[in-house]
C-alpha cells in the first residue's frame, strides 16, 4: 500500500465518522425511537379481539414485510413528490425508517406479551386493576425484558439499512464514503474503510445489549 | 388485637346478619365440557368455607367465579350490600370490578410481580388501585410481612424467596387491600412438602382472626381443622356440603366415601 493511500484513508476517517455522528446514529435512534411507538399501537391492535383492528394491524405488518426498505424509501421520497407532496431528505428517511421498525417490532412486542404468564394478568386483575392498568404496569415491564434481544437485533439492522438513506441525498456514513471514493477513485479502500465503521458500531451496540440484559435479568424469575 | 391492626377484618356481625356471599345456580362450560353444572354457594361472614374434591371436578372454577376471573354463562353471585352479579346478562366491567374490590385472592403459583420488590408487591394494589397514600401504605405493609416473618424481606426479589416465602408475600399481597373476602385457590399445591406448614400456619391464623375465606384445597386435615362448611364437588355438581364432622367423618353419599377412601389409602 502506498503511502498516500494510507493518508487518504486517514484523511477520510473524519468524514465518515463524522458521517456516523450527524447521520448514521441519530437517523437510526430517531427512527428507532418512532418505530417502536407505531409498533407497540400496532402490537395492541393485532392483539385486539375486534376483527377490524386486527386485521388492520395484520395487513400493515404483512405490506411493510412484505416489500423491500429500498422500495418504500423511494415511494416516499420520489414517488410522493408526484401527487404534490414533496418531503425533505431527513424526514423522508425518518418516516420510511420508522414505518419499517414499526412492522417488524410489533411482531416482537405482540409475541413479548404473550409469552408473559396468564396469571400475572389475573394477579393484576385480582387486586382491583383495569386491563389497561395490568397491561402498563404488569405486562409491559416483563415484556421489555424478553423484547431487548430481538429489539437489540432489530436496531442492528436499522443501524445498517440506514446506508440506504444514501441513496435519497442524506449525507450519512456511506454517502461521505461514496463522495470520497468518486473523488479519489479509491472505491475497495474507501468501502472498506466505511463498512469497518460500520462494523465497530455494532460491536459497541452488541455490548451495550449484553450490559442490558444483565441488568434487566435481576428482575426475572429464573 | 387493636381495631387498626391492618391483619384484622371488619368486625363480623350478628349470628343471624345475612351471608357475606351467596352465588347461585352457576354454570360453566369449556367448548363442549359442562364444568359446572347449577352450582350454589353461601358464604357466612366471619366463616371458612373450603371446596374439596377430585381435580377436574370444578372447585377451581366457582372459586374463579367469584371474583369473575372466569365468566359464568349463567348464576349470580351477590355480596351482601352489593350489587347482583348476573353473569347470564352479560355482566360489565363495573360489575366484574366490584366483585374484585371485596374480594382478593391467593394463586397456586403465587403469581408475584417478578419486577417488584416484595414491599411493592404488596403496595401496589393500595396505592395504585386504591389510592391510598405511600407512606400509610407502605407501613401498613411492613407490619404485615412482619406479621408473617418476612419483614427482613421487604426490598429482596420474589425470585430471591423460596416457594413458601412467595406465597406468604402472596397472602400479605391479598391481605393488603383489606378485602371482605380472601379466595385461596389450592394455596399449598405448588410447594415442596417442607415448606406447606409456614404457609398454612399463617391460613389458620388468619381464619382464628375472623376473616371470610372460600379455600380450595387438597389438604384435608388442614381443611377439617380451620374450616366451617367443607364443599364436597364432584363432576361440577355440589355433592354434599355441612360441617367437617359430617362431611369429612360421617359422608352420607357414596361419591364423598369413596373420595375419602381414595385419599386414605395412598
Amino acid at each position: 500500500m502506498t503511502e498516500s493511500l494510507w493518508d487518504l484513508l486517514l484523511r477520510s476517517l473524519l468524514p465518515i465518522v463524522g458521517g456516523a455522528l450527524t447521520g448514521t446514529i441519530p437517523l437510526a435512534l430517531m427512527s428507532f425511537v418512532l418505530g417502536l411507538i407505531i409498533a407497540l399501537g400496532i402490537a395492541l391492535m393485532r392483539l385486539s379481539r375486534i376483527l377490524i383492528v386486527s386485521g388492520l394491524a395484520r395487513g400493515y405488518i404483512s405490506i411493510i414485510r412484505g416489500t423491500p426498505l429500498l422500495v418504500q424509501l423511494f415511494v416516499i421520497f420520489y414517488g410522493l413528490p408526484s401527487i404534490g407532496i414533496l418531503v425533505d431528505p431527513w424526514p423522508s428517511a425518518i418516516i420510511a425508517f420508522s414505518l419499517n421498525v414499526g412492522g417488524y417490532a410489533a411482531e416482537v412486542i405482540r409475541a413479548a406479551i404473550l409469552s408473559v404468564p396468564k396469571g400475572q394478568w389475573e394477579a393484576g386483575y385480582t387486586i382491583g386493576m383495569s386491563r389497561a392498568q395490568t397491561l402498563v404496569r404488569v405486562i409491559l415491564p416483563q415484556a421489555a425484558r424478553v423484547s431487548v434481544p430481538p429489539l437489540s437485533n432489530t436496531f442492528i439492522s436499522l443501524v445498517k439499512d440506514t446506508s440506504l438513506a444514501s441513496l435519497i441525498l442524506v449525507t450519512e456514513l456511506f454517502r461521505q464514503a461514496q463522495q470520497i471514493a468518486a473523488f479519489s477513485q479509491e472505491f475497495m479502500a474507501l468501502y472498506i474503510e466505511a463498512a469497518v465503521v460500520y462494523w465497530v458500531i455494532c460491536l459497541v451496540l452488541s455490548s451495550a445489549q449484553s450490559v442490558l440484559e444483565k441488568r434487566l435479568d435481576r428482575y426475572v424469575a429464573h | 388485637m387493636s381495631p387498626t391492626d391492618p391483619l384484622m377484618p371488619e368486625p363480623a356481625d350478628a349470628a343471624n346478619a345475612p351471608p357475606l356471599l351467596t352465588a347461585r345456580g352457576i354454570r360453566k362450560s369449556f367448548g363442549d365440557v359442562e364444568v359446572l353444572k347449577s352450582i350454589d354457594l353461601t358464604v357466612p361472614r366471619g366463616d371458612v368455607v373450603a371446596l374439596i374434591g377430585p381435580s377436574g371436578s370444578g372447585k377451581t372454577t366457582v372459586l374463579r367465579s367469584l371474583n369473575g376471573l372466569e365468566v359464568p354463562e349463567a348464576g349470580t353471585v351477590e355480596f351482601s350490600g352489593g350489587d347482583v352479579v348476573d353473569f347470564s346478562q352479560s355482566p360489565s366491567k363495573r360489575q366484574l370490578a366490584s366483585l374484585r374490590d371485596r374480594s382478593a385472592m391467593v394463586f397456586q403459583q403465587f403469581n408475584l410481580f417478578p419486577h417488584r420488590t416484595v414491599l411493592e408487591n404488596v403496595i401496589e394494589g393500595p396505592v395504585q388501585v386504591q389510592k391510598r397514600p405511600k407512606a400509610e401504605a407502605t407501613a401498613d405493609a411492613r407490619a404485615l410481612l412482619e406479621r408473617v416473618g418476612l419483614g427482613a424481606k421487604a426490598d429482596a426479589y420474589p425470585f430471591e424467596l423460596s416457594g413458601g416465602q412467595q406465597q406468604r408475600v402472596g397472602i400479605v399481597r391479598a391481605l393488603a387491600l383489606k378485602p371482605q373476602l380472601l379466595l385461596f385457590d389450592e394455596p399449598t399445591s405448588a410447594l415442596d412438602p417442607e415448606l406447606v406448614g409456614d404457609v398454612l400456619d399463617v391460613i389458620r391464623e388468619l381464619a382464628t382472626e375472623g376473616w371470610t375465606m372460600v379455600l380450595v384445597t387438597h389438604e384435608l386435615t388442614f381443611a377439617s381443622h380451620v374450616a366451617d362448611t367443607i364443599v364436597f364437588m364432584d363432576g361440577g355438581v355440589v355433592v354434599e356440603s355441612g360441617p367437617p364432622s359430617e362431611v369429612l367423618q360421617n359422608p352420607r353419599e357414596a361419591r364423598t366415601k369413596q373420595f375419602l377412601h381414595r385419599l386414605l389409602d395412598r
